[in-house]
């Protein structure tokens, strides 16, 4: 009889982990409402478009997604989303962040959780610096703001430039990424303004006359992807800042694809530099655009959000597969270290010293293409770009 | 047994004077938050949040429900108190949890005077936006000073030592914060119920009904409302501390319109003026919405705003307002005995 009951449950245990090693709970921590939700659909979209383009990769094992609404930018409701999905879902790998708040807030619970977290937006340099957990998939402020500063400098040939910029984290941070850059290849910051928190779309009339009035060759704006980008360059037009030789920079956040079409044909002629836009001339990015369309609708349009979801999801399959189901994190944070993936922004890798992303950057201007639309076209390229920050130990990120 | 009833016996006289007793009901709010501590010890995070906002709501029914103080800027309060445990802990000058609360509350109680000093002048719609543009101005601060308050992106990661030397507060399994959390409530709760019964609580609820006749009787009518303002924001000071201190950090979003609005519906749901209101409103609010979110990510907002509809058609006194209601509806439908 004991040894019956011995049998049956040393079985039970054996199709216990089975069961376990069969599906990974992933745990998702996205604002799906508020003023996030735009921006959470993008990434759950990429994340769902990930596991459905590329169903073999993921096979035999099962991805779950447990979905739970981080609400706002307050940190406290992330904070309890993390700490649930850990302790009640028991979840084996946790992803999503959209603000870089919440992904500051969540930091101690991921590490006291001990579990991998993706990062799939939140762009603040430092944050991958405050979890050993921290893996982030999308971008740090500096990857884009460094970049064009270089690019500027080199290819623009500018000798000049005012930066523009929301006064909030993201904003000082590109400032600082680009004016770094920027003189260290012979450039010269001749004015900084600040236009505004992050909140409200200011009238950004002031700001650019302030601009123009300083002759620099460039204009170098970052503001919030949405609704402040459309102002930027409608101000821009407006004032015929063109016209008088100036030239309008920034990282992609100006030109986010979702918002590029509304913009109109102010917009043509603006330069960016970003690791992704739609456009990009790659098969992979064709099929991710492709069958985006095919799923969500013509009209819509992948963006640098949903690829940071997409790219995100095939870290985690990549994962999941190396530890063959059974997810344990050292062994996670060592089996990303050696991760290449061909991604629709072309090919990424992680830091292995600062679990950051690695990728190519793209210098663009937007075009009016032969369809009527508008389009950005790559006038250059860097390849491998580290996050600037981490990798020459800048303030916050020493 | 005399003709003519004395002072003390009249039924009036004896209402008056039973007011403050304590009823029967009334540890069934902490048995129930010592029952949830054993019962969902997974949702203690959640908890502690709720507990937090219980003892916001206080704070504003104080002003709001009993002297009449119309405000949509509370968080002000709530923000001095959360950043100045926030910042004294992460300059490393003093971590201490509860001397912290006290630190904070006195912070919070200082702008309430200085602030009360020149808002009180005004009443309606005038104060109204005065006490948003005093929390405004303290977020813009905020915001600004960013080597003192990390501005946008907070003070992460405070370093708070365990509760009495003894017990640590861990982030992932909140079971400290929450019962600290508790304790510090229970405490504010007694003080402002003693105070609401007080002879001082019932000056308030006459500036409250009718400020001429105050000033008629001779109430001094500005000093009562500054004093009621004071301690308010000493209240909501504490709230904002432990908010601070259970959640390790400091953002904004203490000092925001968002949370400053949300405690206004969670009290006006619960019914103000009415020392429970808070609870019932805090947990009603809190609850549904934290399931519906767990049950809908997406569309949760849909399911609180059709309550909220509800309330403030058919319930104007709150879900209180509703239960006395109730009560009185069946107590007249009883056949006399």
């Amino acid at each position: 009889m004991i040894r019956r009951i011995v049998a049956a449950s040393a079985a039970l245990a054996i199709s216990a982990s089975l069961a376990h090693a069969q599906e990974v709970k992933v745990g998702v921590n996205l604002p799906y409402t508020g003023i996030g939700a735009e921006f959470a659909q993008l990434i759950d979209r990429g994340m769902e478009m990930y596991l459905k383009l590329n169903a073999d990769k993921v096979k035999p094992y099962k991805i779950t997604l447990i979905k739970r609404d981080a609400k706002n930018p307050g940190g406290a409701d992330a904070k309890i989303v993390t700490q649930e999905l850990l302790t009640q879902e028991k979840v084996d790998i946790l992803a999503g962040w959209v603000y870089s708040p919440n992904a500051i807030a969540s930091a101690p619970i991921v590490t006291a959780g001990k579990k991998l977290s993706v990062i799939m937006n939140a762009g603040t340099a430092h944050i991958t610096n405050m979890s050993p957990y921290y893996v982030r998939t999308s971008f740090s402020m500096w990857h884009a703001g460094y970049a064009i500063g270089e690019a500027a400098a080199k290819q623009l040939k500018a000798k000049t430039a005012v930066v523009g910029y929301t006064d909030f984290p993201p904003g000082k941070d590109s400032l600082a990424a680009f004016k770094r850059s920027f003189e260290a290849n012979g450039g010269k910051v001749i004015d900084e303004i600040p236009m505004g928190g992050a909140g409200a779309v200011p009238d950004m009339t002031p700001f650019f006359q302030r601009a123009k009035d300083k002759k620099p060759d460039v204009f170098f704006v970052f503001v919030p992807a949405g609704d402040h980008a459309a102002a930027v360059t409608k101000t821009y037009g407006a004032l015929g800042m063109r016209q008088a030789g100036i030239k309008l920079i920034g990282p992609g956040d100006i030109t986010q694809d979702t918002k590029l079409q509304a913009m109109g044909d102010a917009a043509v002629g603006l330069i960016t530099m970003h690791h992704y836009h739609a456009d990009l001339d790659n098969a992979e990015n064709k099929r991710f655009v492709a069958a985006w369309k095919k799923e969500y609708g013509a009209n819509t349009t992948p963006d640098f959000m949903a690829v940071g979801g997409y790219d995100g999801m095939a870290l985690i399959a990549h994962v999941v597969q190396q530890l063959k189901g059974n997810i344990d994190t050292d062994k996670a944070l060592a089996s990303i270290k050696g991760w290449k993936f061909n991604s629709p922004r072309g090919p990424i890798s992680v830091d292995p010293d600062t679990r950051d992303i690695i990728m190519n950057e793209y210098l663009s201007e937007v075009v009016k293409g032969s369809d009527g639309k508008l389009h950005q076209k790559v006038i250059g390229k860097i390849d491998n770009v580290k996050d600037a920050c981490k990798a020459q130990k800048i303030a916050p990120c020493a | 047994m005399s003709v003519f009833p004395t002072a003390t016996d009249h039924p009036a006289a004896r209402a008056l004077a039973g007011r403050h007793r304590l009823r029967l009901w009334e540890p069934l709010p902490w048995l129930l938050a010592l029952a949830f501590y054993v019962a969902f010890p997974t949702y203690l995070g959640f908890g502690t949040d709720l507990l937090v906002t219980i003892l916001f709501a206080i704070s504003l029914d104080l002003v709001l429900g009993y002297a009449g103080i119309v405000t949509l800027g509370h968080a002000a309060f709530f923000g001095a108190g959360a950043y100045t445990v926030g910042m004294l802990a992460f300059h490393g000058i003093w971590a201490e949890p509860i001397t912290s609360l006290i630190a904070a509350a006195a912070v919070a109680a200082l702008v309430g005077l200085l602030s009360g000093l020149v808002l009180l002048r005004t009443t309606g719609l005038t104060l109204l936006m005065l006490t948003l543009c005093t929390m405004a101005l303290l977020e813009e601060a905020a915001n600004l000073a960013h080597d003192w308050t990390g501005g946008f992106d907070g003070l992460p990661s405070i370093a708070i030592p365990p509760l009495f030397g003894l017990f640590e507060f861990n982030p992932l399994y909140p079971n400290t914060q929450y019962l600290y959390a508790l304790g510090v409530l229970f405490i504010c709760f007694v003080f402002v119920r003693v105070l609401v019964y007080s002879p001082f609580g019932q000056s308030l609820t006459g500036i409250r009904e009718n400020t001429l006749r105050m000033h008629a009787v001779g109430a001094p009518v500005r000093m009562r409302l500054i004093v009621c303002y004071t301690i308010s924001a000493a209240i909501a000071g504490i709230a904002g501390g432990l908010w601070a201190q259970a959640n390790a950090y400091v953002n904004l979003s203490t000092l925001g319109l968002d949370r400053a609005a949300t405690v206004l519906i969670i009290l006006v749901l619960g019914g103000y003026g009415r020392l429970y209101g808070a609870f019932v409103g805090a947990v009603a609010y809190m609850v549904l919405s934290h399931l519906l979110a767990k049950i809908y990510p997406t569309a949760w907002q849909l399911g609180l705003g059709l309550l909220l509809v509800i309330i403030a058609l058919f319930a104007r006194g709150g879900i209180l307002g509703v239960g006395e209601t109730l009560l009185r509806w069946f107590g007249r439908r009883r056949p006399s005995p």
